[in-house]
């Protein structure tokens, strides 16, 4: 395994790690597009959906629950197939046509509701992607897990359950077991959906720390607006199905990010452009009667 | 020993437990143990569960032997039933002073044990690879549909044709009843782990095997447990079907040959036993569980905490 | 969730066509047919064990001798009314007992105890009390048969009323409904899916127990019969009988279900 580029993360040091981009984890996506049953009910997912992420970029998506947000994700992370086009991972194919989908430690996706598993303690949860890739012996990885748990303030938590963690702390626990695997991408699928305020802004102060430490590419889904561009670099604006990129928004708020930028007039322009383009795929997805698929 | 001493033994360990019980329920409400007992003693609860019983008890005197209504007259009363199973010397040559007694009970439990270590060692494996492997559904599953429809007992002739004398006759539809339900179970054990928990493993670079044993196997573990205690009231269930039909041994076959030789009371000293013995092995099996599922119990109990 | 769009998507005909040539069914054939010749094969004289069992085809040419005879409807009769007896009593007495004690913490302190006393008891082992106390056989096996679901249904029913969302019954009495009302209009229909789960695993119990308190103790049904073969040494009839128990239990299971399906239109069992 070779050095986690984890810089330490306290408030000052974040400052001038700001800069620091990690050199690979460029995605280009290419015309994907995605049928489900094409003899059947034939439903189309996603169309010529194109874009580029450039290395240690953080993107956030947008778009009308039922778009085919995490259709891409899914394609991206090796669960699913795509039915056209191609994606490339620093120029190497990732998903193609002729290529079976498999999930891999080099993009590693951090679940909606959380899926750190119950039956093993935090530790347990963070070395499993080291230990069972055969990378690490259990040791090294007890102690790397334990080294990378401490910089996040969690060092005291280790031989406790998921379960009694609060969801804060869970989503931090497994976007360690992310990271300790050194990934070229950070799949990040709505983590803080379910959270309420105070604990989603904890959260993102967490996950903009460990990004600006990192510098890793991120691709991360949400349905809130103020999230997307708190914590990205380009918000992409999806449509609800067919789903394709309708909009790209850049975001130059500087970083690191603090929430007093959540009232700056720059970030209140940026959302404004951003309702409108959001609400008219919500509309149209809501007249075509799409069911949450969340 | 005098009958009523033991029986003084028997409800001072029954109030010593409760007591015990008390005790643990006063440290979490904080409150003195003599106050906690006075609370419970007093509780509207406790009077009404033991007025419940005593009502039955009292029913059951009154119309079997008191009044002697038709129908119930054939039936033992509780004090006889008491008494016989307390006795040094007891009319039936059952109580819990003689060897015959501890004899049957040994033959039951050996043969409910035998069938249920049998139908979890099989089941349980089967059942996870029916959710592991696809292919292996599609192929064991029809046949399980198609042999399960058939009573377990139903197949105690067969048994007892096929396999070598009444004992393993009765063991296999003990544990074939046991099978049926610790496999289904483990199935939809495996089936309930949520899909994200196979993501996230494979993500993180875990093989097809490395998945069997990281997710399916834990995962499926609550489902397992609980078809475990059905199985194990299930295998009792059938044993004694068993028992009454083709064995020489067992507190099924006593139950059936007390009926025969119309010894009434061992009847009910039978079937108290069973119940006992019944709900003794499903409480193991509860206590096993929770050993092996520690993270659960701490989930649970955590959350409480906090809340 | 593609699969599920296909499933409901397409017509009837076109489901079907699509599942007999599909993988799965395919497997299925090649399991039971495979089942089936190694049986075949077996008693044939591949595996010595089996020699005392007879061939399916022996097994078949039987079972058409057992059809043609009005005995073998007789004991289909019997044993189903015993099981339909037995059952109807247990959901007659067990359902409101289980909706009491959810509903009543009075009653449930009062009965539960006793309740969780016998219910370890395994109903055959009741067959010898059961005997004695009722006056005929037939309402004797009927009464073990009842003991068989009672516990079943009981316990799910509780569970079922203790599981009610509680802003369900806030919402009702917000909305100025009567105590009786909430138990009409939510409590009943909200422990439906319980009883009806209820009434599936009873079911099955029900068939177990007649089948054997009729080997035990009856002189007509299907268990009967099939011991009679066994006392008379004829194992093509006992895998004949054994054959029939399973049919009758699996078609009284599709029963339950279609009254389960009609009962809560708002959801599908399995």
């Amino acid at each position: 395994m070779n050095d986690v580029n984890l810089k330490l993360v306290q408030k000052d040091q974040a400052q001038e790690a700001a800069v620091c981009r990690a050199p690979d984890g460029a995605l280009s996506i290419k015309e994907v597009g995605k049928i489900y049953d094409p003899e059947g009910v034939h439903v189309v997912a996603l169309e010529d959906c194109s874009l580029e992420i450039t290395a240690g970029e953080f993107v956030a998506i947008v778009g009308p629950s039922g778009c085919g947000k995490s259709t891409l994700l899914n394609i991206m992370a090796g669960f699913d197939n795509l039915t056209a086009g191609e994606i490339l991972l620093d120029g190497e194919p990732l998903a193609t046509l002729d290529t079976a989908p498999k999930p891999g430690p080099d993009r590693v996706v951090v679940f909606q509701h959380g899926a750190l598993f119950p039956w093993k303690t935090v530790l347990e949860n963070v070395t499993y992607g080291p230990v069972v890739q055969g990378v690490m012996s259990p040791e090294e990885a007890n102690d790397r897990g334990r080294e990378m748990l401490s910089r996040v303030g969690l060092n005291n938590i280790e031989t406790s359950y998921p379960g009694q963690l609060s969801s804060g702390m869970q989503r931090r626990v497994e976007i360690i077991r992310a990271l300790i695997n050194n990934p070229k991408v950070l799949l990040l699928d709505e983590p803080f959906r379910a959270m309420d305020t105070v604990t989603k802004s904890a959260s993102h102060q967490y996950l903009l720390e460990l990004y600006n430490a990192t510098g890793k590419t991120i691709f991360f889904i949400t349905h809130d607006l103020e999230e997307a561009i708190f914590l990205a670099d380009k918000v992409l604006v999806m449509t609800t199905r067919p789903g394709y990129i309708k909009q790209t928004l850049e975001v130059d708020l500087p970083r690191p990010r603090h929430y007093g930028m959540l009232a700056s007039v720059e970030f209140i322009e940026m959302k404004s452009e951003l309702v409108g383009a959001v609400h008219e795929e919500a509309v149209k997805a809501f007249e075509a009667g799409e069911r949450e698929m969340a | 020993m005098n009958p009523f001493i033991v029986l003084g033994l028997l409800l001072a360990a029954i109030l010593a437990v409760g007591a015990w019980q008390q005790k643990k329920k006063a440290l979490l409400y904080e409150v003195s143990w003599g106050h906690q007992i006075r609370n419970t003693l007093t509780s509207k609860s406790f009077l009404l569960q033991l007025a419940g019983f005593v009502v039955f008890v009292v029913m059951w005197q009154l119309t079997v032997k008191t009044l002697s209504l038709p129908w119930f007259s054939r039936l033992p009363g509780p004090w006889e039933c008491l008494m016989e199973w307390l006795s040094p010397d007891p009319d039936y040559g059952i109580s819990i002073y003689t060897a015959d007694y501890y004899t049957h009970i040994v033959y039951s439990t050996y043969r409910a044990t035998t069938a249920f270590v049998l139908a979890t060692l099989l089941g349980v494996p089967l059942g996870l690879l029916m959710g592991w492997s696809r292919k292996f559904y599609d192929y064991s599953f029809p046949l399980v549909e198609v042999i399960r429809p058939i009573p377990p007992l139903a197949w105690v002739p067969l048994a007892i044709l096929i396999l070598p004398g009444d004992e393993p006759a009765v063991i296999f539809v003990t544990f074939l009843v046991a099978f049926f339900v610790t496999c289904l179970n483990t199935l939809l054990g495996v089936e309930s782990i949520d899909e994200s928990y196979f993501r996230a493993a494979r993500c993180l670079g875990a093989s097809k095997k490395r998945l069997l044993l990281d997710v399916v196997l834990p995962g499926a573990m609550p489902f397992i447990f609980t078809g475990l205690q059905i199985s194990m009231g299930a295998a009792w269930f059938s044993l004694v079907a068993g028992e009454m039909i083709a064995a020489q041994y067992g507190l099924g076959f006593l139950i059936w040959d007390s009926y025969s030789l119309i010894q009434y009371p061992v009847i009910v000293i039978g079937m108290a036993t069973l119940g006992v013995i019944g709900w003794a092995s499903s409480a193991v099996v509860r206590s096993v569980g929770r050993k092996l599922m520690a993270w659960r119990e701490r989930e649970l109990f955590g959350s409480g905490q906090a809340g | 969730m593609a699969n599920a769009a296909t499933m409901t998507g397409a017509p009837f005909s076109v489901r079907v066509r699509k599942f007999v040539v599909s993988k799965q069914f395919i497997r299925g054939a090649i399991a039971i047919f495979g089942f089936l010749a190694l049986w075949q094969a077996g008693s044939m004289g591949l595996f010595p064990f089996m020699h005392a069992i007879p061939t399916p085809i022996t097994v078949a040419a039987t079972f058409w001798e057992f059809l043609v005879t009005a005995k073998y409807w007789q004991s289909c009769l019997d044993s189903t009314l015993r099981v339909m007896y037995g059952f109807v009593a247990a959901q007659l007495v067990g359902i409101p007992l289980g909706l009491g004690m959810g509903w009543n913490r009075n009653f449930k302190d009062f009965s539960y105890p006793l309740f969780e006393l016998m219910r370890p008891i395994p109903p055959l082992a009741w067959v010898p009390v059961s005997i004695l106390f009722w006056p005929t056989n037939e309402t004797s096996i009927a009464f073990i048969t009842f003991i068989g679901a009672f516990f079943t249904i009981v316990v799910n029913v509780l569970g079922g009323v203790s599981s009610i969302p509680r802003q369900l019954v806030d919402a009702a009495v917000s909305f100025g409904a009567s105590p009786k009302q909430v138990f009409w209009r939510i409590v009943l229909p909200a422990t439906i899916p319980s009883i009806v789960t209820g009434m599936m695993v009873g079911i099955g119990i029900t068939w177990n127990v007649v089948i054997a308190a009729e080997m035990i103790a009856g002189n007509t049904g299907l268990g009967r019969l099939t011991w009679e073969a066994y006392l008379a040494g004829h194992t093509p009839g006992i895998i004949v009988g054994m054959i029939s128990i399973g049919v009758a239990g699996y078609v009284s299971s599709m029963a339950v279900k279609v009254v389960g399906d009609w009962l809560m239109p708002w959801k599908k069992i399995f």
